[in-house]
């Protein structure tokens, strides 16, 4: 029996067993590759995804756990302001270097201004920590963060909320 | 600069010559092909590296692979700046391997800067003088009277141009010109070297597009999950594969013989299914009887005691370097220092786990999607173990999440072809597990000294000697990637001085880690220095500049990457005396706060960097890192190159504040990020870089960035406590 989940806006069925992994059938069910496979155990964030606009880590999230959860990869971030934005940051900043794990980064930084508009320096770093970067730029992904939170289009996003 | 120039001349005079496997390396491109014939729209390929379209969108190749060095916009940047390009109008697109067109692709050893410098740049000039002789043609001007700039060849005195669209198909009628004579650019007039230039790929990233190895898809493709023995070296007997092939997903699984050479291929089992998760569940109900033989009473414990008795014994299997006369420094001396340092094995774990899609077609031949930092060598690799000829193994170089040096190793290219040989007509794409990763990787491995030091009653360092523990894997193909000069430095400044080693017998895979040999011997030795600098009553940096005090450049040398620029103090200086004012060196420190120093010349780059250490509550803090660099004249991207420094630093700290492998019954302990801790946000320092510029042709920066972080952090610790780190990573309970 597939299983239903609400994936960018759209249902999409999933013919593979309950306990798949979000990741798993995302990248490989769905053919919906930005979502990336780091740890395999919640470990290092490259998997992270929306749930309902919380970071989530896709890869211990099972499909028949959803239920009725909205799920926003990597593919849909740019289709918000504030997503638009964190990725020009990214790319102004020139943050990555290999690149795998910013979309899990990206996504767990959106979430976090989604949540705190305004994070300081030790709140982008708690935050921010679930994320393993092994290029280590987190000079950079935290000056961008710093860098759009300032720019206000957070906190405009929460008041149209 | 006359020593860039005959830099130049020599490095196209040595032919290129490549062998299979490894780090094969040449230091000349081929000479540049030109591709076959120009297509029917006014379009003109120049040689293998340029093409352009009527509508003047140039498009370059970048040959090498991309691990996140940010080599795929750096080569082109080369090649676009001599062909006077407008970097507006390039666009890039990754080489598949071909030795023959391109020349060496390799992703290691900061080698690629060296090796291009100047080939990449005599592409993009042979390219330009084209553009030149084919406007000259049009117009019946002598092309000497014309010139060129973004995009355009202009002829002065009329005022009139034409574009590079315009000109191409020309242009590819052109006769390709000697590269070595081609006259190349002042620096002064660089346009784009030198500009801060973001990751071609970047944009691409950030939404989630599809462009790592990992991320290959094809039509009909299946997945593959491999199961080898935990224990390196073990043989497989029998497995229950009836068991596996009836859950759910699962196409089929059967049982891959090794070829003897664990760089190659091991035994195992190999599991097929439509969905790679499904194969690793399905793997879960493997049950393997491996004969494990000799090797499963290994430990990294064992190894410890063993290495410690030697120590302790002093015999040492070999000498590699003998000045002067060490016993009678030492039998003179009126203070001498004896302390054993050691480090632990070490994993890559670059974020993209390691993977490799391979299609074998019907009539045999293989292609592969890689993720190899070394794909030519993956490409001989696998044709030879396959029996084929390379030609028939046809491989795209795909970018990759992180190198690091594991990737230099494709024994996972080996395994997806002996998997999909098995399954003609199927695309076949092999993951591992992160714990696959972290248990079946080429360590960097463990080495233990001993260091003895004798000083003379002006605290003069007078003998200096070395007992060096390493590894040895029997067989063949296997090498030492962290093996140790007779250079090694303070060898040759010192005037008496002994560098012996004993080798350990082990079966733990080893390979180049990011700084290879020079990311554990810059902790050694100049945390040994700054011992010698204490007992002396200076500090390190002051001691090393007495160490090389009115020494010489030494002379060039030929290297892996043809002429290699030979030691010289004078750069030494120049970091050390940069990085101490960067940092304030000397200056008051908040209570509980110590700066450490350290040094390392490592693939060809010089570094100096300082740190600021805190402890408290049984925490260490980096508080600060001041980095002086000089990997030569010119800086070609530097968005890129701080990126390099700045993760290198983090990399080091990570290391040295964390990181072992250690090995029980013959197999790796850690398994998974949690036991494996990579550094994360929180640890990030505030990191300051400067680049001093130097008369010397431009060295890469993947790497030497590295190295002396390590010993300014225990250095700083050392300041701060008293307490002298000597074994890695630092526990944090010998400092209180």
């Amino acid at each position: 029996m597939a299983v239903k989940v609400k994936i960018n806006g759209e249902v999409r069925e999933i013919d593979a067993p309950e306990d798949m992994p979000l990741l798993w059938a995302l990248r490989q069910e769905l053919g919906m590759v930005g979502t990336k496979f780091g740890c395999g155990k919640a470990l290092c964030g490259a998997c992270t995804v929306h749930v309902d606009g919380v970071a989530t880590r896709s890869c211990s999230t099972p499909i028949g756990s959803i239920g009725e959860g909205e799920v926003t990869t990597i593919e849909a971030l740019g289709q918000t302001d504030l997503g638009r934005a964190l990725q020009e940051a990214w790319l102004e900043e020139d943050v990555m270097q290999c690149g795998y794990c910013q979309a899990g980064q990206l996504m767990s930084a959106t979430a976090l201004l989604l949540r705190n508009p305004e994070p300081s320096a030790r709140q982008i770093d708690a935050a921010m920590s679930g994320n393993i970067c092994r290029c280590a730029c987190y000079t950079r992904i935290k000056s961008a963060i710093t860098q759009v939170a300032e720019s206000g289009v957070a906190k405009k996003g929460k008041a149209n909320a | 600069m006359p020593e860039a120039i005959a830099l130049s001349r020599r490095t196209l005079l040595k032919a290129s010559v490549l062998s299979g496997g490894g780090l094969a390396l040449s230091a000349a491109i081929p000479m540049v092909a030109r591709a076959a014939a120009v297509t029917g729209e006014a379009q003109g390929t120049l040689n293998a590296f340029v093409t352009i379209a009527a509508d003047n969108t140039i498009t370059i190749v970048g040959k090498n692979p991309e691990i996140g060095q940010g080599i795929k916009t750096m080569l082109p940047m080369l090649i676009a700046d001599e062909m006077d390009a407008d970097w507006d109008q390039v666009k890039i697109v990754q080489g598949d391997t071909d030795a023959a067109k391109y020349g060496p692709q390799l992703a290691g050893g900061s080698f690629a800067t060296p090796m291009n410098w100047f080939p990449m740049r005599q592409v993009g000039a042979g390219a330009r003088q084209m553009l030149l002789a084919a406007a000259s043609r049009r117009w019946g001007i002598d092309s000497a009277k014309l010139t060129t700039k973004l995009g355009k060849v202009i002829d002065p005195a009329s005022g009139r141009s034409l574009t590079y669209g315009e000109l191409a198909s020309d242009a590819a009628t052109v006769a390709v010109p000697d590269l070595s004579k081609v006259p190349l650019k002042n620096p002064k007039d660089f346009h784009i070297i030198g500009r801060a230039i973001g990751g071609i790929d970047s944009p691409k990233i950030v939404k989630g597009e599809p462009i790592f190895g990992v991320d290959t898809q094809l039509p009909g493709m299946v997945y593959a999950a491999f199961e080898r023995s935990p224990v390196f070296g073990a043989k497989l007997v029998s497995a229950n594969l009836d068991a596996v092939k009836s859950q759910p997903g699962v196409i089929d699984a059967f049982i891959v013989k090794g070829n003897g050479n664990a760089e190659q291929l091991v035994d195992g089992v190999a599991v097929i299914a439509k969905n790679w998760w499904l194969a690793d569940q399905a793997r879960q109900k493997l049950e393997i009887e491996w004969d494990n033989g000799e090797w499963a009473s290994h430990s990294t414990k064992g190894y410890d005691a063993t290495a410690r008795q030697l120590m302790a014994d002093g015999k040492p299997q070999e000498t590699l370097a003998s000045h002067g006369d060490v016993d009678a420094a030492f039998a003179s001396a009126a203070k001498v220092l004896d302390a054993e340092y050691s480090y632990p094995f070490l994993a890559h774990v670059p974020m993209e786990p390691m993977n490799c899609t391979a299609l074998c077609h019907e009539d045999g031949a293989m292609e592969m999607w890689a993720p190899s930092q070394t794909p030519q060598g993956g490409q001989t690799g696998v044709a030879q173990m396959l029996g084929l000829t390379p030609d028939k193994v046809k491989v795209h170089i795909t970018r990759m999440g992180g190198g690091f040096g594991r990737r230099l190793t494709n024994d996972y290219m080996h395994q997806v072809a002996a998997i999909a040989k098995q399954m003609p007509g199927k695309p076949v794409q092999l993951i591992w597990s992160r714990e696959d990763d972290v248990r079946s990787d080429f360590y960097r491995p463990a080495g233990w000294h001993r260091l003895r030091a004798a000083l003379d009653e002006k605290g003069k360092l007078i003998g200096y000697d070395d007992h060096f523990i390493t590894f040895d894997i029997p067989g063949p193909g296997a090498y030492n990637p962290a093996a140790m000069s007779k250079d090694e430095f303070p060898a040759k400044f010192v005037p008496n001085l002994h560098y012996a080693q004993t080798k350990l017998q082990t079966r733990v895979p080893m390979g180049a880690l990011r700084a290879p040999t020079s990311n554990a011997m810059a902790f050694v030795m100049q945390s040994f220095l700054d011992e010698v600098a204490q007992a002396s009553g200076k500090d390190l940096p002051t001691l090393l500049l007495e160490i090389v005090d009115g020494a010489e450049k030494e002379p060039d040398s030929m290297g892996f990457t043809g002429p290699q620029p030979g030691f010289n103090p004078g750069r030494l200086r120049a970091v050390t005396k940069k990085a101490l004012e960067m940092s304030g060196w000397g200056k008051t420190m908040p209570a509980g706060h110590a700066l450490g120093f350290g040094y390392y010349y490592s693939h060809m780059g010089y570094f100096a960097e300082v740190v600021e250490a805190s402890l408290e509550g049984g925490r260490i803090t980096v508080h600060n890192v001041w980095a002086a660099g000089d990997v030569g004249s010119q800086i070609i991207n530097p968005h890129g190159a701080l990126n390099q420094v700045q993760g290198s630093i983090i990399d080091g700290i990570g290391q040295a504040l964390a990181l072992a492998i250690e090995i029980e019954g013959g197999a790796v302990k850690q398994s998974n990020f949690h036991d494996y801790p990579i550094p994360r946000m929180p640890v990030t320092p505030k990191i300051e870089v400067e680049f001093v510029k130097s008369d010397n042709s431009p060295t890469g920066l993947g790497e030497p960035a590295l190295p002396p972080v390590i010993p300014a952090l225990t250095n700083a610790l050392a300041a701060l406590t008293g307490k002298r780190i000597r074994s890695l990573p630092i526990d944090v309970k010998q400092l209180v």
